[in-house]
């Protein structure tokens, strides 16, 4: 038995000259919520179609859930569930017949799949608009249909193509309740998506830049060993020279303001101390440093503009 | 392969077909007006032509003449001009079809067993024209007969040679008879290929087949359980049309209502599957729709023998003829309404619907692809 639900090397997918996915290799451990991060064209959706057997891989090898992505697609898709970035269920079915016919696909016993439904229908919103047609419905609730569809036959994997854009607060906690749910259960979660607040609450997660694979890892141990320097945060009473000031100065990679206070990225091997006494006498005598442990924004950020370099 | 499926399928796509107009219209509604349109307006056989006489013999003979010509149920007076003059000006602005002219010296020609009548006709509209030419002859040698009995006695009087012509299968000659089993292979060809050509496609469009590929489902099953629902309809547009055909316009019905089931079954297998493979192939509604109107659509109605006799067509023609189901499920559909045809007499044509379905059945399940290309 491994402990892998997705084991892939050198993953590649091309659309003529285009390469989309460029020889990506990672793991996905059994029962862990793996995020997939990555600016708007970056590969993200055109992995999670290799990885589902809906695209076939200009290269590479791998296995998902057990299976070769070459030539074992149709075994992986009946151990998978599937909610892609375009929405894609039946808008002129209403949300009940959404569910009984996927249901049907996936040849659910009819007693279990009733109980689901009612477990859906008593503990969300959907139960009190189960009669009406999907084209009807907002974002929101449309998104969480699709989800339910996605899960209601406890696949042992699940792939989230951006889940929860267009959702508000409310509904993407239940969002991530229901993922979180999920992998207690040990199914293995692969979501990916815009929003890092999201992005801390995975067990693991990659970043792909142009189809390319920059950093994999728990986000902790990422913040503190992927990103490139140090981030302090600056107290001072003249926030917006000491800003400027900070921009030209050298060893300053970003300086960011928030309200009085500003954070300023330094660049690798960079001590703080000498950044400060580069300004001037008067900014000087106010600043005092602390440093910051970097968000996942934060590295994204840096790593965005590595990749722009 | 899982029933189950299917059935989920199925049961989807019909509910789809229901809640959208278009495709309730295309299914229900057009089978009936087309059989209506094509029964009440379109008729083969010409009855009632107008007609305008100009009459300078003004004797007996001649009014006998007239009232043999408005008495028939081929011609209509409508028009009694004074010259040839006010005759064209009919003609040219259409008010009549049929100009005849009875010439002063009639009487005189009769008697000395030399008369003749002139009938002008408006040969922009061949049909009539033709018929008129065979109405005139008839009439006018009834009256010649008539004639002759008169003056030699009814005994003296026959005519050397009798040509019985029987029509069987069809003894009055009604278009109807002809039109309406045509008219089921025609709206099977609509039904069948042109909303099966629409059924993938629009899932493709939609962007609902991303996720209907992310799932085990079998392309063997995608296909059967999208074409159910076609296939139901058809058969429910068979039995409307039939009522229609055989209660409203009175076409007789002589064969097998099960062999008549059986052949419909393989003409939409037929027509379900070229519709199917075109969907499959080109995962745009509007390319499919037009692609199936030019393939199955037009070669249906022009190349299977519903209005024009394959026999007629040139030799090229006839061959490609051969790839059109239609051809073979109107033959088959006149057999069975007409002239009492069994399964057996129409044994060719049921394995030329069968093949033409597991051929293209084939294609379409081998094309289908599980993936995004």
């Amino acid at each position: 038995m491994t402990v892998y639900a997705v084991q892939v090397t050198n993953l590649r997918r091309q659309f003529g000259d285009f390469v989309a996915v460029n020889n990506v290799s990672f793991e996905v451990e059994k029962g862990e919520i793996f995020g997939f991060l990555g600016p708007n064209g970056a590969g993200k959706s055109t992995t999670i179609r290799m990885l589902c057997g809906l695209l076939l891989p200009s290269g590479g090898q791998g296995e998902v859930v057990g299976y070769d992505l070459m030539k074992e697609s149709e075994s992986i898709k009946t151990k998978i569930g599937y909610m892609s970035q375009k929405f894609s269920l039946y808008q002129t079915l209403t949300v009940e017949e959404n569910l009984d016919f996927y249901a049907g696909i996936y040849l659910m016993n009819r007693d279990v799949h009733a109980q689901k439904k009612d477990e859906f229908f008593t503990q969300t919103e959907l139960g009190k608009v189960r009669g009406r047609l999907v084209a009807d419905l907002p974002v929101g609730a449309r998104q969480l249909l699709a989800l339910l569809c996605a899960i209601q036959h406890d696949p042992e994997m699940i792939f989230l193509d951006e889940p929860t854009a267009g959702v508000d607060p409310l509904a993407r906690r239940y969002f991530w309740e229901q993922i979180n749910h999920l992998s207690e259960r040990n199914v293995t979660v692969f979501v990916t998506t815009h929003y890092l607040d999201e992005a801390e609450e995975c067990d693991r997660i990659a970043m792909i830049f142009n189809g390319k694979l920059a950093a994999i890892g728990e986000p902790d141990v990422l913040k503190r060993t992927r990103f490139p320097g140090r981030v302090y945060s600056v107290q001072t009473d003249h926030p917006w020279d000491t800003a400027d000031q900070l921009r030209t100065a050298t060893g300053v990679a970003d300086v960011t303001l928030f309200g009085s206070e500003l954070h300023a990225t330094l660049k690798p091997n960079v001590e703080v101390a000498a950044v400060l006494q580069s300004l001037p006498n008067h900014l000087r005598s106010t600043v005092t440093a602390t440093e910051l442990v970097p968000t996942l924004e934060d590295l994204f950020i840096a790593l965005t503009r590595e990749e722009l370099q | 392969m899982s029933f189950y499926r299917i059935w989920a399928i199925a049961r989807k796509e019909f509910i789809q077909i229901l809640r959208d107009v278009r495709s309730l219209i295309m299914a229900f509604l057009f089978p009936i007006v087309l059989i209506f349109l094509f029964s009440y307006a379109i008729t083969l056989d010409i009855k009632q032509i107008p007609t305008a006489i100009i009459d300078y013999s003004n004797t007996d003979y001649s009014r006998e003449l007239i009232r043999r010509f408005t008495n028939s149920q081929y011609f209509v007076e409508k028009n009694r001009p004074t010259s040839e003059k006010e005759l064209q000006s009919l003609i040219d602005y259409g008010k009549v079809k049929v100009g005849i002219v009875i010439s002063p010296d009639f009487a005189d020609g009769l008697n000395r067993g030399g008369a003749s009548i002139q009938t002008i006709t408006d040969g922009s509209d061949a049909n009539t024209s033709q018929s008129t030419l065979a109405y005139t002859s008839l009439i006018v040698s009834e009256y010649n007969l008539s004639r002759l009995q008169n003056s030699l006695g009814a005994r003296m009087a026959t005519t050397p040679i009798q040509a019985n012509v029987r029509f069987w299968y069809n003894p009055d000659l009604n278009s109807q008879n002809f039109l309406v089993p045509g008219l089921i292979s025609l709206i099977m060809t609509i039904l069948g290929s042109l909303l099966a050509s629409l059924t993938i496609a629009r899932e493709w469009e939609r962007g609902t087949m991303e996720l209907l590929i992310s799932t085990p489902l079998k392309p063997v099953e995608l296909a059967l359980g999208k074409l159910l629902p076609y296939y139901l309809i058809g058969m429910v547009d068979l039995l409307l049309a039939a009522y229609i055909g055989i209660v409203v316009f009175g076409v007789p019905f002589t064969g097998n209502l099960w062999t008549l089931a059986l052949f419909s079954t393989f003409f939409l297998m037929a027509a379900l599957s070229i519709g199917y493979l075109i969907s499959v192939t080109l995962k745009s509604q509007q390319a499919a729709f037009q692609i199936s109107l030019l393939t199955s659509f037009l070669p249906g109605f022009l190349l299977s023998g519903f209005l024009f006799p394959i026999s007629s067509m040139p030799f090229v023609i006839q061959a490609v003829s051969l790839i059109v189901p239609g051809r073979y499920f109107i033959s088959a559909l006149r057999g069975l309404f007409l002239k009492g045809s069994t399964l057996q007499q129409l044994l060719p044509e049921a394995l030329a619907l069968l093949l033409f379905g597991s051929v293209f059945a084939l294609l379409a399940i081998i094309k289908f692809r599980k993936k995004i290309q």
